[in-house]
């Protein structure tokens, strides 16, 4: 039955292609078909990042570009109002700083503990052939869950009374304000972003590492390699391009952190674990007052950061391509 | 450069035996080829003394120390790959100096030897390059090199000219047989090609299923099959195998009679040991079947041509017999035989090597001295 | 039973089992534990009561007081281990408490009543799933409305983002026109233009169409992803020009190329699409969070991240809910699991 309504549809809707057809010719009828994305893209991607540039060089509380007055770059002059560039609090947007202080922070952390753990786990995966299948989804699994259920999850366990607590006073120690310390709950939102993430980046190397040939690793047995050798010497020269693209793929997701954080802490205790994207929404939308102008001018800012880190990457895979690789038969 | 011995070596993956209890003893500075079909075991008896299996049981000596537990990297040997194993992200010169960096050499020494090496190779220019931009042929003189540069005491060949075309082949056989003789290093040589076999070995071990068949030099297993298989396995083009059955005759000599003979006339048997009588397989080779007249105690056949190919140094005659049973016939030159109908066809008695129906083994094996 | 065991001593090639191997096999036992612990334990803390919830040290399983049908008594009666003055324990149905005193009765002779001090006597607990969690939520918190958002969105937004992307993938695997090229690194140059900059100028336009706080506002914005137009690309590249001419030769309109010969074709990119649409869809968060902002508009994650803070008191319903709200996604995960890793495997490794 559906399937006779659709054809039914597509009938429908035959006719008026028909005529369109007819009209624009069949090689032109590929923008078409394209047209729908295009609109779609037009109007969510690249009109608002125009739109971004109007709101980041006004100010006011409209929401609407024609009523805002323009003020030039006054809105990156407050958010760049420092006395000490190095100290949040002599900052006129204190939160703006720590806000990137704690990414910046958080990103390099939680990018370098990430790619260790998945590389460690490919590793591992890469030995067992029997049931590699079933611990592959085992860590893969969190990757399928939605932040917010992730936050929920460890916010469970690391409640006050919570079971992690519960293990504690078992081992006769006392129980631990795990979200209610600064620095546990930094840790806690590294911990629980990289439990949700890892088995994404694991899959990823563990593909380059059965990319790498059994034989190479033979005939470095035959050239008296010890292990050691054998996997700094070949695994992981062999291994960088996809190293590299875990690397760069989980900085430019860490500098965005929002969903799972906002859940586990929000930010808090105080401003602990504010991160630079919680900053733009509450700027601009979690505020009484609305402060487009400036959320506008930090998005821009971390725009900026992301293309810097994308065009490096392309630098670096393209040099590491052509030094390292070419094809794989030896 | 040492000596070898395999004791009574198994290979077992599960419940599968893949070698089944192989003796063997290599003497220092020989080179031994390992042939036989695929599945033979042949690969995995290599990779067992190389170190990349462990054995399963039965012991392995190198120059008569046992060597079962020690790890393929303390065993001072060197092994060519089928798929030369190349580093693909290191130059010539870093695949050539990997395994001296890994024995902790000083940076004098590896540049020494592996010069030396790419000399012996002519791999001078090619240095620089890595194994992407190299020819196979090019890669496989690196992987070569890689073995020699570390001065094992034996290199260890696994099936390295496969991959090669024809031309290719030929060059490199004569450069490997060209490096034993200045290296006089131990050499084992898995091949699947028999001719490579006759042209390289100084002694050919041809296993079959895991077993070894017969251990012997080119020609002791070309003139002295030990038994059907090997007979078929040697030579080419293969050998003739025709049935027939065997009975004492008047005087108590074995005679044959073949089912092919038209005139079932018997001949008599020169055996080893007595025979009882039972049903036999003659072998001849084809270079030996003559169409045209024999001197001395021959069999005459009555044979129906079927095709004939001219190669210009030496003539095949593709024959069938009455019986169902083929023929094959080399003659030297450009021979006059009619692409079609009837030949008469002579085998020298002393060229008949005649195996068990039942079993294969050889039954003139021994006559022969 | 044998290939289990063989599996578990599966080694790495010597005969006697290398350290590696028991590190490797320390390593993923506890990767197990880590990776599925924690939603093993909130499953298991979704059935608690709220009683047992406030606990601690908690216990493993959920437990409920005992309770027995007791003759006499309209309501079932929780069940105490009592310590009788006479020094005996027994199992009693508790009838009364008044202040510290508990009257209790033998279920089997409900005649006798005991009266006793409430600090003799002990629940006796059970195993007992409290299923009440989950079936108050639908009925005390609308939380059958915050799933048909959800759904609704999901599924809406899948079919369209399928619709979309396979028609600009057609385009551009099948036809050549002038721009070709450009409007396919447009796409693609899009991957690079995270949603997390352009927030307040979509909130912008989105406010414009009218459509903020609805459910449309979350979809239209999410349907014209660059990964799917790549993907759907890719595998119609496979598919040979020849069968679209044939079917031109048959008087078919494009549109009917599109519709009954390329879409069915390709029908496993389609799948991978959509079940990465789905994932997408089920589980966004902030774009929603800006955009409704009306409690019955909610979807399942915005409802589970408000009530969090109004219900830091109710953990049994926000249990509850957080597991009804996974549910999907590991449905599909236990039986499509292999195909997704695979797709990713793959993607990765381009």
């Amino acid at each position: 039955m559906p399937a006779r309504a659709a054809h039914a549809a597509l009938d429908i809707v035959d006719v008026p292609m028909r005529a369109l057809q007819r009209w624009v010719g069949v090689p032109r009828i590929g923008w078409l078909f394209v047209a729908p994305n295009l609109v779609i893209l037009g109007l969510f991607t690249f009109l608002p990042i125009v739109i971004d540039f109007a709101f980041a060089f006004t100010g006011g509380v409209q929401l609407y570009p024609s009523q805002r007055p323009y003020v030039g770059a006054g809105n990156f002059a407050t958010l760049f109002d420092c006395t000490d560039f190095l100290d949040p609090s002599t900052c006129r947007k204190d939160l703006f700083w720590r806000a990137i202080f704690n990414t910046a922070g958080f990103a390099s952390v939680q990018v370098a503990l990430m790619v260790l753990f998945s590389l460690v786990t490919a590793l591992v995966l890469n030995r067992r052939t029997i049931g590699r299948g079933f611990f592959r989804g085992v860590f893969f699994y969190p990757v399928l869950l939605s932040p917010v259920v992730v936050a929920l999850i460890w916010k469970w366990v690391l409640q006050r009374e919570g079971v992690l607590n519960a293990l504690l006073a078992g081992a006769g120690r006392s129980p631990v304000g795990w979200l209610t310390d600064a620095h546990w709950a930094f840790f806690w939102c590294v911990f629980v972003s990289i439990w949700a993430h890892m088995g994404f980046y694991t899959l990823i190397l563990l593909a380059g590492l059965q990319a790498i040939p059994g034989d190479l690793y033979e005939a470095a047995e035959m050239d008296s390699a010890s292990p050691w050798r054998r996997f700094t010497r070949i695994t992981l020269p062999l291994l960088m391009p996809n190293l590299i693209v875990v690397l760069v793929l989980a900085l430019i997701r860490a500098v965005q952190v929002f969903d799972e954080v906002f859940v586990l802490t929000g930010g808090g205790p105080g401003s602990a674990t504010l991160f630079i994207v919680q900053f733009i929404y509450q700027t601009g939308f979690a505020e009484a007052i609305r402060e487009y102008g400036l959320a506008a001018a930090a998005s821009l800012v971390l725009a900026l950061t992301l293309l810097l880190l994308t065009m490096a990457q392309l630098r670096i895979t393209r040099n590491s391509f052509h030094n390292r690789r070419g094809s794989r038969d030896a | 450069m040492a000596s070898l011995q395999l004791s009574r070596l198994v290979k077992r993956y599960g419940e599968a035996t893949v070698v089944h209890g192989v003796d063997l003893d290599v003497t220092d500075g020989e080179f031994v080829v390992f042939v036989g079909p695929s599945g033979c075991g042949k690969s995995t008896l290599l990779r067992m003394i190389a170190g990349l299996e462990p054995v399963t049981d039965g012991d392995l000596f190198i120059d008569g120390q046992c060597v079962n537990q020690m790890p393929a990297a303390q065993r001072g040997l060197a092994m060519v790959f089928q798929s030369y194993a190349l580093y693909p992200h290191m130059t010539v010169y870093q695949n050539l100096a990997f395994g001296l960096e890994n024995v902790g050499t000083p940076r004098a020494d590896i540049a020494a030897k592996v010069d030396a090496a790419a000399r012996m190779l002519q791999l001078e220019p090619l240095l620089a390059r890595r194994p992407t931009q190299l020819s196979g042929g090019q890669r496989q003189r690196v992987a070569i090199g890689r073995a020699i540069v570390r001065n094992p005491r034996v290199f260890l060949f696994d099936e390295p000219l496969s991959n090669l075309d024809a031309e290719l082949r030929m060059q490199m056989r004569a450069e490997l047989t060209a490096l034993h003789r200045r290296l006089r290093t131990t050499m084992i040589y898995v091949t699947h090609d028999q001719t490579e076999a006759m042209t390289m070995a100084d002694r050919i071990v041809v296993l079959r299923a895991g077993r070894i068949e017969q251990v012997g030099t080119p020609l002791e297993l070309y003139n002295h099959p030990g038994n059907r298989f090997v007979a078929g396995f040697i030579g080419s083009p293969q050998m003739n195998f025709l049935a027939g059955a065997m009975n004492a005759g008047p005087d108590g000599t074995p005679m044959v009679t073949l089912d092919a003979a038209a005139d079932g006339r018997p001949f008599a048997a020169r055996l080893g040991d007595g025979g009882a009588s039972r049903r036999v397989v003659a072998g001849v080779r084809p270079e030996h079947v003559v169409a045209g007249p024999v001197e001395g105690e021959h069999l005459e056949l009555d044979v129906v041509v079927d095709r004939v190919e001219q190669l210009g140094a030496m003539t095949f005659a593709y024959c069938s017999l009455p019986n169902g049973e083929r023929l094959t016939v080399q003659s030297a030159g450009q021979a006059a035989i009619a692409p079609t109908g009837s030949l008469r066809v002579g085998i020298p008695l002393a060229r008949i090597h005649l195996f068990d129906a039942d079993g294969g083994k050889s039954l003139t094996a021994r006559a022969c001295a | 039973m044998r290939n289990a065991l063989r599996w578990l001593t599966a080694r790495r090639g010597v005969a006697r089992a290398d350290w590696t191997d028991w590190v490797s096999w320390i390593y993923l036992s506890l990767g197990v534990l880590l990776m599925f612990g924690p939603v093993v334990w909130l499953v298991l803390s979704s059935f608690k009561t709220p009683a047992a919830l406030t606990e601690f040290p908690p216990r493993l399983l959920p437990y409920g007081q005992k309770s027995v049908v007791v003759r006499g008594h309209a309501d079932p009666l929780p069940v105490y281990r009592v310590r009788l003055p006479d020094g005996s324990e027994r199992e009693l149905a508790q009838v009364r408490r008044i202040g510290i005193q508990a009257t209790l009765v033998d279920p089997a002779a409900p005649e006798r009543e005991y009266r006793v001090n409430i600090r003799d006597r002990q629940p006796v607990r059970e195993f007992h799933l409290a299923t009440r969690n989950y079936t108050d939520i639908f009925g005390k918190f609308a939380f059958g409305t915050f799933l048909w958002n959800s759904v609704f969105i999901t599924v809406v937004a899948t079919a369209i983002t399928l619709l979309f992307n396979a028609m600009a993938a057609f385009a551009l695997s099948k036809y050549r026109f002038t721009g070709r090229s450009t409007v396919f690194l447009l796409i693609i140059s899009t991957l690079m233009i995270p949603p997390t900059i352009i927030l307040v100028p979509n909130f912008l336009v989105i406010s414009e169409l009218g459509l903020l706080n609805s459910l449309w506002g979350v979809i239209w914005p999410a349907v014209a992803t660059p990964t799917g137009v790549f993907l759907l690309r890719q595998y119609m590249l496979t598919i040979p020009d020849e069968l679209l001419d044939a079917a031109r030769m048959d008087h078919a309109s494009e549109w009917r190329i599109f519709w009954r010969i390329v879409l069915p074709l390709s029908a496993p990119a389609l799948a991978v699409l959509a079940i990465f649409s789905v994932m997408w869809r089920w589980n966004d968060f902030l774009w929603p969070l800006i955009v409704l902002s009306r409690t019955e508009k909610f979807t399942l994650q915005l409802a589970l991240n408000a009530f969090q803070g109004e219900l830091t008191t109710q953990w049994h319903y926000l249990l509850a809910m957080t597991v009804i709200t996974l549910l999907p996604v590991t449905l599909v995960f236990a039986f499509l699991q292999r195909y997704i890793a695979a797709g990713i495997a793959s993607a990765g490794v381009k």
